[in-house]
């Protein structure tokens, strides 16, 4: 062409990556961890202990998971909030399974199986009947669990085999349980996914620009799907490890635990409209969380206390960031 | 064209200035919008504002709006100095604004767009209808606008919607009127009518600003001129003072030596064919072949269904019947995937909507379709998606801070190559054009029209849809005219003038309705 156009040369980045870890919201979380877990052996000499931290982690690694693969789809612009339900019918069938005196490997297979199952019927709805995911997902919510207490009424199943225990009650090596390192895995695996490969990156554009990533030759509703498949079988392991941590099941399971799953997606920076957020912000929300819960329990604060509090929380980092935005759009003004 | 004269007598071209904007700064941070910029509107007389995207036009805008702040300077309404500290502020000061993309309300009445917010009230407050009404159907008939108030606006076409949006300007008794490119998505005729009314507001005493990237439309209308580049006024006068050399000059700093850089075009085999493609509402028995290295310029009024058999083309949607050959195979597109898979990739009109995604950065729109190549088994390499993206945003001599920037602060010039680059990183065999410089400013559109050319040159198939008669001249080899759904047309380019295009598009004898 003509002359001007030789030897522009466009940098790839202006900040260094340095100075934009420095001023990222993970940054910020993990300070926030710091300062809790500094708060709570403060208050009490028990918390430092190794075991007492291995405990604290079943606070939190079985909704962690669900929160890695609710990122995903929150990332692309959509919402499950069908994971407690999920559990709750997973965890009924596995139970009724169990009765027949099925083996542990079965029961797995099955709360597996139901957790894809069911993250199926919800992609089939969101993506090929094009309805929107929050109100499918509130609507298979009430279904899955009602489901549940069809099957189960006000019985509770119990008798799981004893070697079934291992995956909520099991350690890997020393206070390293089954539950926490498949968490960290499972976080790992995602993270990779999510920032490291093609399929990552078609999330990231259908949750920016949905129309956009489908003229530039993505496959929209295919990836949504595998998103949706993805929260239903997190939440069938999120079934099993629940399960076999607590030795029976009731229909009224993990009541709640979507909008802690969804809490801690918010917490960890994902943009809730889509588009942004990364896997690490998501665990170490995670921890912050898991660290606040279990403090507020060494502290002898009540469940309904915490939910109050669990509740504040998540108004609060979705509101602070916006005021923060739109007082800062106001200076620049002034 | 540059003997064209204004239309309208200066005699009052030494009168006080309405408006006046003196030492106007504004800057964000990382970038100077504005830097001592100065501008006067005067009362019953047109000011065209030109510029090249990013050159402040919008800022400037905005500024007399009271939407941004100027960090320094001042504005001046018949002398006195003002400070339009909201844009209710602005408004009461009679400086109202129409923009390119009107924010209008589809499910209300012509009516209620015209005065939401400022209604007439009874005198218990209530929504006084019969005044509303009368005071709506008074100012549509004051600009020639045959339209009912008691439709909704979703029932209107777009260029009726235009008039409505001008309406609302009028209802708040505005003094300054800024016109942010009026004309871009309308047909020929609209255009027209829109003259009219500017003709009409000019007479009512208006001062208006006229923002166009069309010098046509600016020496029919304008007597005033305001050049700015790089957020610099760079010239302003009487526009009978100089011709379109001159102000192309001003505007990109350098001499733009011919618009349309069209090759001796080496054109080879048929490698594109479409067959009496049809669909039951939006398009009829489509028939055309493409050759490597042609550039067919799809001609047709807004609406005619140009865009419509691109889409099928590319696999966005399905035709209802018809066949499509590729290098003499069948090929059946059922997503745009299949379409990239198969060499042939779109640029579609919408930028921000299809073309780009805004939020994400050059990069990553630029590698986005070509991912498999950038990536192993799956996995991304950044470092060759960077390199991928050097290698067209150079080529395409892109203008941006870093190509981690989102695409969403380039200007639309800039951002059109991108979109233009991420397609050629999947290396094509035939590219679709929709509108590829609406929009964009002469410098972008001149960057543009020369890769058009350069592709072409190297045996891409290029189809260019396009509602500007210049460009379609001035880069087709072959035009297709479509009208109503139906070729219109399919003309070379020797001996091909504006009015034969004009008169298959709109299938009048005269050429011109």
């Amino acid at each position: 062409m003509s002359e001007i156009t030789s030897a522009r040369h466009i940098p790839d980045r202006l900040d260094s990556p340095l100075s934009a870890a420095l001023r990222s919201w993970e940054l910020l979380l993990v300070l926030v961890a710091v300062a809790i877990f500094i708060a709570n052996s403060l208050a009490s000499p028990y918390f430092l202990d190794p075991w007492n931290l291995s405990d604290a982690t079943f606070n939190f690694t079985e909704k962690a998971i669900i929160a890695v693969a609710m990122a995903f789809l929150v990332v692309s612009g959509e919402i499950d909030l069908s994971v407690a339900g999920i559990i709750a019918l997973a965890s009924t069938l596995m139970g009724a399974v169990a009765q027949t005196g099925a083996g542990t490997g079965t029961l797995v297979l099955v709360g597996l199986g139901v957790g894809l199952g069911c993250g199926a019927f919800n992609a089939v709805l969101v993506t090929r009947l094009r309805l929107p995911s929050i109100v499918v997902t509130i609507g298979s919510m009430s279904l899955f669990r009602g489901l549940a207490y069809v099957i189960l009424g006000d019985q509770v199943y119990k008798g799981y085999p004893a070697d079934f225990a291992w995956f909520g009650q099991g350690y890997v090596w020393w206070v390293f349980s089954f539950e926490f390192v498949a968490f960290l895995i499972l976080a790992l695996v995602g993270g990779i996914v999510l920032h490291r490969t093609i399929f990552g990156r078609q999330v990231f554009a259908i949750g920016n620009n949905a129309l956009a990533a489908t003229f530039s030759g993505v496959h929209v509703e295919r990836v949504k799907f595998i998103l949706f498949l993805m929260t239903g079988v997190a939440s069938g392991i999120a079934a099993v490890m629940l399960t076999s941590r607590l030795g029976s099941t009731r229909p009224s399971i993990a009541q709640g635990w979507e909008l802690e799953a969804v809490t801690m997606v918010v917490l960890g920076g994902i943009n809730i409209n889509g588009g942004s957020g990364s896997i690490l912000g998501v665990v170490i929300a995670a921890f912050v969380m898991g660290l606040i819960t279990f403090g507020l329990g060494l502290l002898n604060v009540p469940g309904v206390i915490m939910s109050i509090f669990i509740g504040l929380m998540l108004i609060g980092v979705i509101a602070v960031p916006i005021v923060f935005r739109r007082l800062a759009a106001l200076r620049r003004r002034g | 064209m540059n003997a064209m004269s204004p239309t309208q007598s200066v005699h009052t071209a030494e009168a006080q200035p309405l408006l006046e904007m003196v030492g106007i700064s504004k800057s964000f941070p990382g970038v100077k919008a504005l830097s001592d910029v100065a501008l006067s509107l005067r009362a019953g007389h047109v000011t065209a504002l030109i510029g090249e995207n990013g050159a402040g036009k919008s800022t400037l805008v905005k500024c007399l709006t009271g939407i941004y702040q100027p960090d320094s300077g001042e504005i001046r309404v018949d002398g006195k100095p003002v400070r339009f500290a909201t844009a209710d502020a602005a408004q009461a000061a009679g400086v109202t604004a129409i923009h390119q993309e009107t924010v209008l309300f589809d499910e209300l009445t012509v009516a209620e767009n015209i005065f939401l917010g400022h209604a007439p009230r009874t005198r218990l407050g209530f929504v006084d209808w019969a005044a509303m009404h009368a005071r709506a159907a008074a100012i549509l008939h004051g600009i020639d606008a045959p339209i009912s108030t008691r439709v909704r606006l979703k029932d209107l076409s777009i260029a009726q919607r235009h008039l409505v949006a001008i309406a609302r300007a009028l209802s708040v008794d505005a003094r300054i009127v800024i016109m942010d490119e009026p004309t871009a998505a309308l047909s020929y005729k609209e255009v027209e009518d829109l003259f009219r009314i500017v003709a009409r507001l000019k007479a009512a005493g208006k001062a208006i600003l006229f923002i166009s990237h069309k010098f046509e439309e600016v020496w029919r209308i304008a007597e005033y001129y305001a050049v700015f580049r790089d957020g610099r006024q760079v010239g302003a006068g009487l526009l009978a003072d100089v011709d379109q050399h001159d102000l192309v000059k001003m505007m990109v700093g350098r001499d733009v030596a011919h618009v349309f850089p069209k090759g001796e075009p080496k054109i080879g085999d048929t490698v594109f064919s479409v067959r009496k493609l049809s669909h039951p509402t939006e398009y009829d028995d489509i028939s055309f072949d493409l050759r490597r290295g042609e550039i067919l310029g799809l001609y047709g009024l807004v609406g005619a269904g140009r865009s419509e058999v691109c889409q099928a083309l590319f696999g966005v949607s399905r035709p209802g019947s018809g066949e499509v050959l590729l290098d003499g195979q069948p090929l059946v597109t059922r997503s745009p995937s299949d379409a990239i898979g198969a060499g042939i990739v779109y640029v579609p009109e919408e930028r921000g909507r299809h073309g780009a995604i805004t939020a994400m950065p050059i990069v990553s729109n630029m590698s986005l379709p070509s991912l498999r190549q950038t990536s192993r088994r799956n996995f991304l390499r950044m470092a060759e998606e960077f390199a991928l993206a050097r290698t067209y945003a150079e080529r395409l001599d892109l203008r941006a801070a870093s190509l981690s920037q989102p695409v969403g602060t380039l200007s639309g010039g800039n951002q059109q190559k991108v979109v233009i680059g991420k397609w050629l990183a999947t290396r094509p065999k035939v590219i679709i054009l929709d509108e590829p410089t609406k929009g964009i400013d002469i410098g972008s559109k001149a960057a543009v029209h020369a890769f058009m050319s350069e592709l072409a040159a190297e045996g891409l198939a290029v189809i260019m849809v396009s509602s500007e008669i210049p460009e379609v001249l001035g880069m087709s080899d072959r035009v297709l005219v479509m009208r109503e759904g139906r070729m219109a047309g399919l003309f070379d380019r020797q001996g091909l003038t504006p009015e034969i295009l004009v008169r298959a598009a709109t299938g009048n004898s005269e050429g011109r309705q």
